[in-house]
C-alpha cells in the first residue's frame, strides 16, 4: 500500500501514514475487522497537532453525503466527512446557520464532534455537542451504536471531545440556528489594557458572538491591549435596501493561496510587533461598527489558503488553554508576562470568555481561554512546558485538538474526568484498535 | 433551466458521482444506475439537498444482458447516456483464475456493448441523443501488467468508434473518453504519478464539455495523447522485452 506524509494544520509533527478511505459503513467494517487493524479516523486534518496522525488513518472525506435537511425545523443529518463549508452553502440560502463554528469552515462534521469544537458564541450557546440530537458510531468492538445525551449517554459523552478514540463517527444529526440574513452586524472596540478588555467581555456577555485579539508583546501601561470583536446575525430590518432584497445571498470571493512555506525569519519578534501595532491602530476610533458578510467575520483566515505555510517548513504549535474564571485573570497575567519576558511573541493571540460547560472530556469550561501561535524553534518546547505548569497551577487545561507536545501528566492533571473517560474507551474500544500518535504519547491507549 | 435527463451507468463510482454533481449543477434530471441500490440512496439524498434537482435511482447489472431492454423501457430514453462502470480486476489473479478474467472481459466489454446497443436503437428511433463511453488508455496497447483489462477496453474503444460512425448518420453523437490515471477507490493505495492523475471532478467537467462540443475522443490531460503515442510507436521487438 502507498504511504503518505501527513501532519495536522500546524505541520508538526510530520508522520508517514497509509491513508485508507471509506465511502460506506460496509467499507469501514471491512477495514477494521482485520485483526491487525490499528488506526485513527481522520477528517480534513485541521486539528493542529498529532491527534489525527497514526501509521494507518481512516479518511472520512469520501463518507460525505448530506442525508436529511429539514428546512422547516432546521435539522440536519449528514455523514461524518461532510465539511462545514458544504453545509453552509446549503443552509445559509435557506435561512439557517451552523449552531457553533470554529474559526475555519474547512472541518468535517466528524472532526467537529471529536474535538467538540467551540466558537465565538460559546458563552451563550456552548460547544458543538450541545446541539447534537444523536450520532451513530462504529465502535472499536465492531458494533455500530446510536447515542445521544439520553441514549447510551456515556458513549456520547466519551465521544464528544473524545478525539476519535471510542470509534469512527458515521452520521450526526444536529440542530441549526435560524437567521434572517447572511450578514453580521459587527462592532469592534479597543481596550487599552487587560482590565478594560475583561470589563468589555463582561459588558458584552449578552452579545451572541464575542472574541478579542490581544497584543501579547505590549508591556507597561498598555499591557493586554486588545480589540473586542462582537457580532450578531443581522436582522432584515437592519439591512440597507440593497442588501434587504436578497438578505440570504452568499458572495463567492476568490481566495489567495500562500504558495510555499515562508522562510522562518519572516516571522520574528519585530515583524510580529509591527503587525500587532498596525492591527491595533487600524481601529483608529475606539468603536467601529459595520455590517459584513458572515465569511470574513467567522473565517478571516480561510480567505488565505494554506496560511499555515507562513510559519515555515518546521511548522508551528498553536497553544490554547483555558483557566477557570476565579483564577483566570491572575494566571493570564502571569502567562502574558512570561511570553513577553522571553520575547516569544505570537502573531495571532485570541482571547475569549467561555460560558459554563462541564462535560466528561470536552475542553471548554467556564473561564478565560487564550490561543497563541508559536513557530517551532529551539527552546520552544521547554518554554511551553513552563506555560503548562502555570496553566495547571491555576486549575486550567490545554486543548487536545491543538496539542502536539504536552506530557501525559499535564494532560491528566488538566482533565479531572480522565479516569472515567479512559474506562469508557476501554469498554468501547477494547483492543485500542483506534489509537493516534497523540493518544499513544499521552498514554491513553497504551496502559 | 434544462429539463434534460442524463443516465449515469455505474453511478456509485467516484467518476459517476462527480458526473452526477456536474450535471446537477446544470440542472439536469439525474437517473443514477448501479448494481447496489442501497449505496445509491445516500447519493440521491445528497444530490437532492445540495442541488435541488430530481434524482431517480435504479438497479442495473451490466452482465445481466437480458435485463437491459426492460431496464431502458422502464426509465425511458434520456438525452445523454454515460457508461461509467468498469472493472479493473486483478491481472495476476486473472492469469490463474478464469472467473476473474471472465469478469473483467464481460463487465468492461460485453456488459457495456449490451446496454449501449439497446440505447443506440432507441436513440435511432428518436433521432437524437448523446452516448458517452468511458474507455481507457490501457486499451491502446496490451501490456503484461493489465492485458485482460486493456484488451477489454481496446474492444470497447473499437466498438465506440464503430458506433459513432454508424450513429452519425442518424444525428446521434458518441464520445469516447480515455482517462489516464484517476484518483478513485479503484486506484486507492496505488503509487500514481500526481501530475498525471486526474481528480474525478476534472474528468466529469471534461466529459460535460466534450458532450456540449460534440468532441469525438477525449483525453483528460493532453499529455496522455503523447504518452500513448510513444507507447504505441515502440517497435514490437523492443516493446515485448519491456516490463510495462
Amino acid at each position: 500500500m502507498r504511504k503518505d506524509k501527513i501532519s495536522g494544520w500546524g505541520n508538526y509533527p510530520e508522520e508517514i501514514s497509509e491513508i485508507e478511505r471509506f465511502y460506506t459503513q460496509r467499507d469501514l467494517l471491512e477495514k477494521i475487522s482485520a485483526t491487525t487493524f490499528k488506526g485513527i479516523p481522520r477528517g480534513n486534518a485541521r486539528s493542529y497537532g498529532d491527534s489525527a496522525n497514526a501509521p494507518t488513518t481512516l479518511s472520512s472525506l469520501h463518507h460525505n453525503r448530506i442525508l436529511i435537511f429539514n428546512v422547516s425545523e432546521g435539522m440536519m443529518t449528514c455523514e461524518s466527512g461532510v465539511l462545514f463549508s458544504d453545509i453552509l452553502d446549503v443552509i445559509v440560502p435557506k435561512g439557517w446557520f451552523l449552531p457553533v463554528t470554529p474559526g475555519t469552515k474547512y472541518i468535517t462534521v466528524g472532526g467537529a464532534v471529536a474535538s467538540d469544537v467551540h466558537g465565538k458564541n460559546h458563552h451563550v450557546d456552548g460547544s458543538f455537542s450541545n446541539h447534537i440530537e444523536e450520532l451513530t458510531i462504529l465502535c472499536g468492538d465492531g458494533v455500530v451504536r446510536t447515542c445521544s445525551r439520553s441514549l447510551e449517554a456515556s458513549l456520547f459523552q466519551a465521544t464528544c471531545g473524545g478525539m476519535g478514540l471510542t470509534g469512527v463517527i458515521l452520521n450526526v444529526t444536529f440542530k441549526l440556528k435560524k437567521i434572517e440574513s447572511s450578514y453580521i452586524s459587527q462592532k469592534q472596540i479597543k481596550a487599552r489594557n487587560l482590565d478594560e478588555i475583561l470589563d468589555l467581555f463582561d459588558e458584552y456577555q449578552g452579545t451572541t458572538y464575542t472574541m478579542a485579539w490581544i497584543d501579547c508583546l505590549k508591556g507597561g501601561k498598555g499591557f493586554g491591549r486588545s480589540i473586542l470583536m462582537c457580532g450578531e446575525h443581522t436582522t432584515i430590518d437592519k439591512l440597507d435596501q440593497n442588501k434587504a432584497s436578497t438578505p440570504l445571498s452568499v458572495n463567492k470571493k476568490d481566495k489567495i493561496t500562500i504558495p510555499f512555506n515562508f522562510p522562518s525569519f519572516v516571522l520574528n519578534p519585530l515583524s510580529i510587533k509591527a503587525f500587532n501595532m498596525l492591527y491595533y491602530f487600524k481601529n483608529y476610533k475606539r468603536e467601529m461598527e459595520m455590517t459584513t458578510p458572515y465569511e470574513p467575520f467567522f473565517y478571516p483566515l480561510d480567505a488565505l489558503n494554506h496560511w499555515n505555510r507562513m510559519y515555515g517548513k518546521r511548522g508551528f504549535i498553536q497553544y490554547q488553554f483555558v483557566l477557570p474564571m476565579h483564577s483566570g485573570k491572575k494566571g493570564l497575567i502571569k502567562i502574558l508576562n512570561k511570553i513577553r519576558s522571553k520575547n516569544m511573541g505570537s502573531f495571532l493571540a485570541v482571547l475569549k470568555v467561555f460560558g459554563p460547560q462541564n462535560d466528561l472530556i470536552s475542553f471548554p469550561m467556564e473561564g478565560l481561554t487564550l490561543a497563541l501561535d508559536f513557530p517551532i524553534k529551539k527552546g520552544l518546547f521547554d518554554f511551553l512546558a513552563e506555560l503548562d505548569s502555570i496553566v495547571l497551577e491555576y486549575g486550567g487545561r490545554i486543548y487536545l485538538s491543538k496539542d502536539a507536545r504536552m506530557s501525559p501528566e499535564t494532560f491528566k492533571s488538566g482533565y479531572p474526568n480522565y479516569q472515567d473517560w479512559k474506562g469508557l474507551i476501554e469498554r468501547f474500544n477494547p483492543q485500542f484498535k483506534f489509537s493516534s500518535s497523540q493518544s499513544e504519547r499521552l498514554k491513553i491507549t497504551n496502559s | 433551466m434544462s429539463n434534460s435527463k442524463v443516465l449515469i451507468l455505474g453511478a456509485t463510482s467516484d467518476v459517476g458521482v462527480a458526473l452526477a454533481k456536474e450535471y446537477a449543477v446544470h440542472k439536469f434530471h439525474l437517473i443514477l444506475a448501479a448494481r447496489n441500490i442501497e449505496d445509491l440512496k445516500p447519493i440521491k439524498s445528497d444530490l437532492e439537498i445540495r442541488y435541488e434537482v430530481l434524482v431517480d435511482i435504479v438497479s442495473f447489472d451490466a452482465v445481466y444482458y437480458g435485463t437491459h431492454g426492460k431496464f431502458l423501457e422502464e426509465i425511458g430514453l434520456p438525452e445523454v447516456v454515460i457508461n461509467v462502470f468498469g472493472y479493473l480486476g486483478d491481472q495476476s489473479i486473472a492469469e490463474n483464475d478464469w472467473a476473474e478474467a471472465e469478469k473483467i472481459i464481460t463487465t468492461n466489454y460485453l456488459g457495456a456493448v449490451s446496454i449501449l446497443e439497446v440505447v443506440a436503437s432507441k436513440m435511432i428511433e428518436k433521432g437524437n441523443g448523446t452516448i458517452v463511453g468511458i474507455s481507457s488508455v490501457a486499451g491502446e496497447r496490451g501490456r503484461l501488467s493489465n492485458y485482460f483489462y486493456g484488451s477489454s477496453k481496446a474492444g470497447f474503444t473499437a466498438y465506440l468508434s464503430g458506433l459513432r460512425n454508424r450513429l452519425f448518420h442518424f444525428g446521434i453523437h458518441v464520445v469516447t473518453v480515455k482517462p489516464g490515471f484517476i484518483d478513485t477507490k479503484m486506484t486507492a493505495g496505488m503509487e500514481l504519478p500526481k501530475l498525471l492523475t486526474a481528480k474525478p471532478e476534472q474528468v466529469a467537467r471534461s466529459i460535460f464539455k466534450a458532450v456540449r462540443r460534440k468532441r469525438n475522443t477525449v483525453y483528460i490531460f493532453p499529455i496522455w495523447r503523447l504518452i500513448m503515442y510513444v507507447i504505441k510507436s515502440l517497435p514490437e521487438g523492443i516493446f515485448k522485452k519491456l516490463k510495462l
